[in-house]
């Protein structure tokens, strides 16, 4: 018996535009194994965005089962799927999404906040920031930072909580090609050494052929899985 | 997420955007201001009259002609003998002294130099009564009374005006409508009252005002002033004074055609007019926060948009809607607290002025910032704050977070 961090069954979204239903996800059954690096390809439109709010459950699926580590999420309420995100899920942006007037430090101490954390909090925020190797960088803010750093920062942000998945959307999209491939290593490195399950949302073929296993996804449903490791 | 934290991060975001916020603020700072100035100067004026009042005598009872509740037509005068019959000490056991008075304003001259005072033609009994206290001379006694004796007893500011100065005035001559009068005291001086200045007076024997100044028809008397007994007597002698003067002026059945006034009822009437004044003011100033409110809420909305983007990555890393809404709810509390204190301060200030300018134009006016209206203030103010945070707030809050992570 496989230990799958991520199950769905017959997930579905359906977004009303006006009269117009539409399909944004179309059934998706897919199993993805703890420990994992996968990456979710496909053209625009095609449901990859729609499927990481599921995943990373910033949203609902109108339809169909999501079961990450073991909860049932798909009907739970608002506050419900707060901590759920809180504590089973990382997120990694393409724009990075620091709060601009918050120091490394605050940035990455944020989930442990509304993780109700208080006792021992700069240290994980501090341990979290010293194994993406920015030890020297805690109290700077993010606009005296590169784009790797604060990508980084990001990272370490979305490590802190010891999550069951990271969910990356276009992670090295906003970097230049060499902060891009740092950032690769980095995310791939945890997953080796902590055995984070990662998923990553990608357009660029380089990054996902870097990851064990490639769902790609058209019209909402999914075309073919790649499995490469 | 705990108190301390979020206040941190509401001061550095309000930071963030100090002339905005310092803009909110002084909505706040200006409501706040106005309503405690307003009830300072308010209370200020409530205590000047109703001590004024107080400071008119003790256990003071005034008898007027009329009545100022019911309508009568024909009211009989009050007269001498009215006055005499009340200081029966038979008929009316409670009352102590009785002191007769008619007044008017008149012109008052000394060399060139002219004042308009109240011309108070009084008995000796008056002095007692009003509880007056001579700087220089001695007042009206009864001799003057007998001889219609043509001597004033004056106030300070009758001094001021025509001498220049307080004292060493016995023995000059002023002109009352062109008449000589004698000086033979100067009253110590007492301050405003309800009815201007009590300083602004001329005292002369009744009977001298009566057959030479303020011509009344036969022995009439504008009013009567009674002191009681004591301070518990003073409703037994506004009973004892109604008999009499319902026997004598014949209105056993009816409405009576004169009025009891006690300094009682007169600093209740003041109360209220004062109360409503202030309640009147207050409501205006309290307008102006309502406003400076309303500015906040336009404030923490246009934030909200702002910060739209923010707000769902905060729901993203597992902020609940309790979180968010704390957030900007000390956001908001914040400003209006920090503009009530300000606000306190400056209204503060306000009623010092207030009261500096009241001496200035010589009227007794003292603001005085009670503590409730700090209290009430700051209370207000922090309420208006949350109130009209809440509406921002919970539209944060509402915020979806995909939706909310897509803004840009």
């Amino acid at each position: 018996m496989t230990d799958w961090v991520i199950e769905t069954h017959n997930l579905t979204k359906i977004y009303q535009m006006g009269n117009i239903e539409v399909r944004a996800l179309d059934g998706i059954d897919i199993q993805i194994e703890r420990g994992s690096v996968i990456s979710i390809m496909g053209p625009s439109g095609s449901g990859k965005s729609t499927l990481m709010n599921l995943l990373g459950c910033l949203d609902r699926p109108t339809g169909g089962d999501y079961i990450l580590d073991g909860i049932h999420v798909g009907k739970m309420k608002d506050d419900e799927l707060a901590d759920v995100r809180n504590r089973k899920v990382g997120f990694v942006f393409q724009s990075f999404n620091l709060l601009p007037r918050q120091t490394s430090m605050a940035n990455v101490e944020l989930p442990m906040r509304y993780a109700g954390i208080i006792k021992g909090r700069r240290e994980k925020a501090a341990q979290a920031l010293q194994a993406v190797g920015l030890a020297d960088r805690m109290t700077h803010k993010p606009t005296e930072l590169s784009g790797g750093q604060q990508q980084r920062v990001a990272i370490a942000r979305a490590l802190v909580n010891d999550p069951a998945i990271i969910m990356a959307d276009e992670p090295t999209g906003n970097l230049d090609s060499k902060s891009g491939k740092e950032i690769m290593e980095l995310i791939l490195n945890l997953n080796k050494t902590k055995g984070t399950t990662i998923i990553i949302v990608t357009h660029d073929p380089v990054v996902a052929e870097q990851t064990q296993r490639i769902i790609r996804l058209i019209d909402g449903k999914v075309l073919a899985e790649d499995g490469i490791a | 997420m705990n108190f301390g934290q979020a206040i941190i991060e509401a001061i550095e975001s309000l930071n963030a955007n100090k002339t905005r916020s310092g803009l909110t603020i002084l909505g706040i700072v200006i409501g706040v201001a106005a309503v405690i100035a307003m009830l300072a100067v308010g209370n200020g004026a409530q205590n000047t009259i109703t001590g004024s009042i107080s400071g008119l005598g003790s256990n003071l009872l005034f008898v007027f002609r009329g009545n100022f509740t019911e309508e009568v037509r024909n009211p009989e005068y009050l007269t001498q003998a009215d006055a005499d019959a009340i200081s029966d000490p038979f008929q009316a056991p409670s009352v102590a002294m009785v002191a007769p008075v008619i007044n008017s304003n008149l012109e008052v001259t000394f060399s060139g130099e002219k004042t308009t005072p109240t011309i108070n033609g009084v008995t000796p009994s008056y002095q007692q009564v009003r509880n007056m206290t001579l700087a220089e001379g001695e007042f009206i006694n009864e001799e003057h009374i007998l001889g219609l004796a043509s001597v004033a007893v004056i106030g300070t500011d009758v001094a001021d005006t025509l001498f220049g100065h307080r004292d060493g005035l016995i023995g000059e001559t002023i002109r009352i409508e062109g008449q000589p009068f004698r000086i033979i005291g100067v009253l110590e001086s007492v301050g405003g009252s309800a009815f201007g200045s009590e300083d602004n007076v001329v005292n002369i024997p009744i009977t001298t005002a009566q057959t030479r100044l303020i011509r009344r028809a036969s022995d009439r008397v504008d009013s009567i002033l009674v002191q009681a007994a004591s301070a518990d007597s003073v409703s037994q002698a506004t009973e004892e004074i109604s008999e009499i003067l319902r026997y004598r002026h014949r209105t056993k059945l009816g409405a009576d055609d004169f009025t009891v006034f006690s300094q009682q009822d007169f600093v209740k009437t003041a109360q209220t007019i004062t109360n409503v004044l202030t309640i009147f003011l207050g409501g205006i100033a309290g307008i102006s926060l309502l406003v400076g409110g309303i500015g906040i809420m336009n404030i923490m909305l246009v934030s909200v948009t702002e910060r739209t983007k923010e707000i769902g990555l905060r729901k993203a890393l597992g902020a609940r809607r309790k979180d968010i809404l704390i957030q900007f709810l000390t956001e908001s509390s914040l400003l209006s607290l920090l503009g009530g204190v300000i606000g306190i301060g400056l209204g503060w200030l306000i009623a010092f002025i207030v009261g500096k300018i009241a001496a200035a134009s010589n009227t007794q006016l003292n603001p005085v910032v009670g503590l409730d209206a700090i209290l009430l203030a700051t209370l207000f103010s922090t309420a208006v704050g949350l109130f009209f945070g809440i509406y921002p707030a919970n539209r944060a809050a509402s915020l979806q977070p995909v939706e909310a992570l897509r803004h840009e």
